[in-house]
């Protein structure tokens, strides 16, 4: 019996929400008087798998396929069921990602185990039940979910876990092959076309979160927005109606309808705050609202405020984080 | 081409969430019901590609109790031929699945399509599920969708980027936007949508493999701190010192 995490990795690196996972996993090993084994997925470094050990990671797995460096529904899968089945795991823990919510549904059924996803707390074992937390209601509600049966997958949301850092500690990497196929292969991309990150940061993975709404009045401004950002060393995002008119691609767009964040901090820019937009962002840590409404719903929903006007204010910021810095 | 569009019937947008006195269940009094927003795309896009192809039938198909009917009837009434009912409560994402996975092996459907996810459960698996339950790929989530005679060709998201997917028929995948721009209900097609076929069957006898226990809403704010516009640098301070968050 042993725990399973899996890590997914992009340039050489595993991702910072896999170390949450990696950490997660972990610490259910340890409940259950286990050990933990990840296997890792993407472009990744030996060394770097090494340093899952700082994680409570007890062995990593890692098949250095080149077709895997990509994300592929079918061989994915394959790939974790045999690691799975090699390590009689019987908890597996995966990112709530969109890599690891395709994959963790599949395993569910190939595995027979039962699934939570946009998982945010450890799980509670008492009287014999495994119970987790989970968003439901688009970031509205919590559930507490029990999962039935002898398996369980967990999909872990991203900043809701923090990561471990026993430092020094590293874990041995084993080659693993699950003698994959052309067939496992079916939905191998084509083209993988990666957004342009120039000095940018990445909104899923951002800690930090600058976004601007409809306040911002036109796609020119949004270097306001993008010079805050830099300073800070966020990530830019924006609301409904923006990437609706096509100010900003709609992979920026946070909300009910669009991605969930849960950053340390968000700063919401001539945004009003409708209940759609609030659930995307309300599990963030702190809420910056800067509008020149006072009556805008948003504030209710903030812990700090500026009632102004944001081509007066974002400056300001902006200036204020170089001088800190 | 014979598509099945799965939809799920959730709260409006815009629902402040409640729950029943014991925290077991979603309190639904006086809630407005709507076709979950990310299914719009697939059946849009199901009927687009229909249209395209000048034959072929879409097909809804919903897993809900007879209160789910009037946004069956509207689904039909954006265009979809005809209807299937499978009447039950919709437990959890596998039993769910396991009800499509059974509809979807007696129609020979070649795609099948739903949205990301449904706005009140937010799994993000049943699509997952079905692919694996009937052995046929699954993409998702897909920003966009287009078939040459057998073959689709998709975008796929993938975290900071898309990935490029061409899959052949039978196949499901789960559509996000900016797959299409949902079509809403013309006046003839709800008067149309009267007679188009609904047909009601009856569930498996799968269980489900979760349960929720109690369900709670976020802990409230504690109240915005508010700071002047001409003070702004003050925030910064604050944000570093106070909030530890930068």
């Amino acid at each position: 019996m042993s725990v399973l995490v899996v890590v997914e990795c992009d340039g050489g690196e595993v991702k910072k929400s896999s170390l949450e996972v990696a950490s997660y996993g972990s610490q259910v090993a340890q409940m259950l008087g286990t050990t933990a084994t990840a296997i890792a997925v993407g472009e990744v470094t030996e060394a770097n798998l090494a340093l899952l050990g700082e994680q409570g990671i007890s062995k990593v797995l890692y098949d250095a396929e080149p077709r895997l460096k990509d994300f592929v529904n079918g061989a994915y899968t394959k790939l974790i069921a045999a690691a799975a089945q090699k390590e009689e795991a019987k908890v597996i823990v995966l990112a709530n990602s969109n890599i690891g919510a395709a994959v963790g549904s599949r395993l569910s059924i190939r595995l027979e185990a039962s699934i939570a996803t946009n998982v945010v707390e450890l799980p509670k074992t008492d009287g014999g039940k495994f119970v987790v937390k989970r968003g439901a209601f688009s970031g509205k509600a919590f559930a507490d979910v029990e999962l039935a049966g002898d398996r369980k997958i967990i999909a872990v949301k991203k900043n809701s876990i923090e990561a471990l850092h026993e430092a020094g500690k590293t874990a041995p990497v084993e080659s693993f092959s699950a003698q994959l196929t052309d067939a496992d292969f079916a939905d191998a991309p084509k083209e993988v076309i990666m957004q342009d990150q120039a000095g940018g940061v990445l909104l899923p993975e951002a800690d930090l979160v600058v976004s601007g709404g409809r306040g911002m009045k036109g796609p020119e401004n949004w270097n306001l927005i993008e010079d805050l950002a830099k300073a800070l060393g966020a990530a830019t995002a924006c609301s409904k109606p923006v990437s609706d008119v096509d100010w900003r691609p709609h992979h920026e767009h946070v909300g009910q309808t669009g991605i969930t964040v849960s950053p340390n901090l968000y700063i919401a820019c001539g945004i009003s705050g409708a209940i759609q937009h609030l659930a995307g962002v309300n599990s963030s840590k702190v809420i910056v609202v800067i509008n020149k409404d006072p009556e805008a719903p948003f504030f209710k929903a903030a812990d700090y405020g500026i009632v102004g006007d944001v081509f007066d204010v974002l400056p300001r910021l902006t200036e204020a984080v170089k001088q800190l810095n | 081409m014979k598509f099945l569009v799965c939809i799920s019937n959730v709260p409006d947008t815009t629902t402040k969430i409640t729950f029943t006195p014991d925290n077991k269940e979603f309190n639904k009094a006086g809630v407005q019901f709507v076709i979950n927003p990310w299914d719009e795309y697939a059946l849009t896009r199901a009927i687009e590609l229909k249209e395209a192809q000048g034959a072929g039938t879409v097909t809804v198909l919903n897993v809900g109790e007879a209160d789910t009917e009037p946004n069956i009837r509207k689904a039909l009434a954006i265009g979809a031929d005809d209807a299937i009912r499978v009447n039950a409560h919709p437990k959890d994402a596998f039993f769910v699945a396991k009800q499509i996975a059974a509809v979807a092996k007696d129609g020979g459907y070649d795609v099948i399509l739903m949205g990301k996810e449904s706005i009140d459960y937010n799994g993000f698996q049943v699509h997952g599920m079905v692919g694996e339950l009937l052995g046929i790929p699954t993409v998702a989530p897909a920003m966009k969708l287009d078939m040459s005679g057998n073959t689709a060709t998709l975008e796929r998201e993938i975290e900071g980027g898309k990935e490029i997917v061409e899959v052949n028929a039978p196949f499901v995948a789960s559509c996000q936007q900016p797959m299409c721009e949902p079509r809403i209900p013309n006046m003839r097609g709800i008067m149309t949508a009267r007679t188009k076929p609904l047909k009601v069957v009856e569930a498996t006898a799968d269980a489900a493999r979760t349960e929720v226990e109690t369900f709670a809403l976020p802990p409230a704010k504690q109240g915005v701190k508010l700071i002047p516009a001409e003070n702004a640098g003050e925030l910064i301070r604050l944000l570093r010192n106070e909030a530890k968050v930068i």
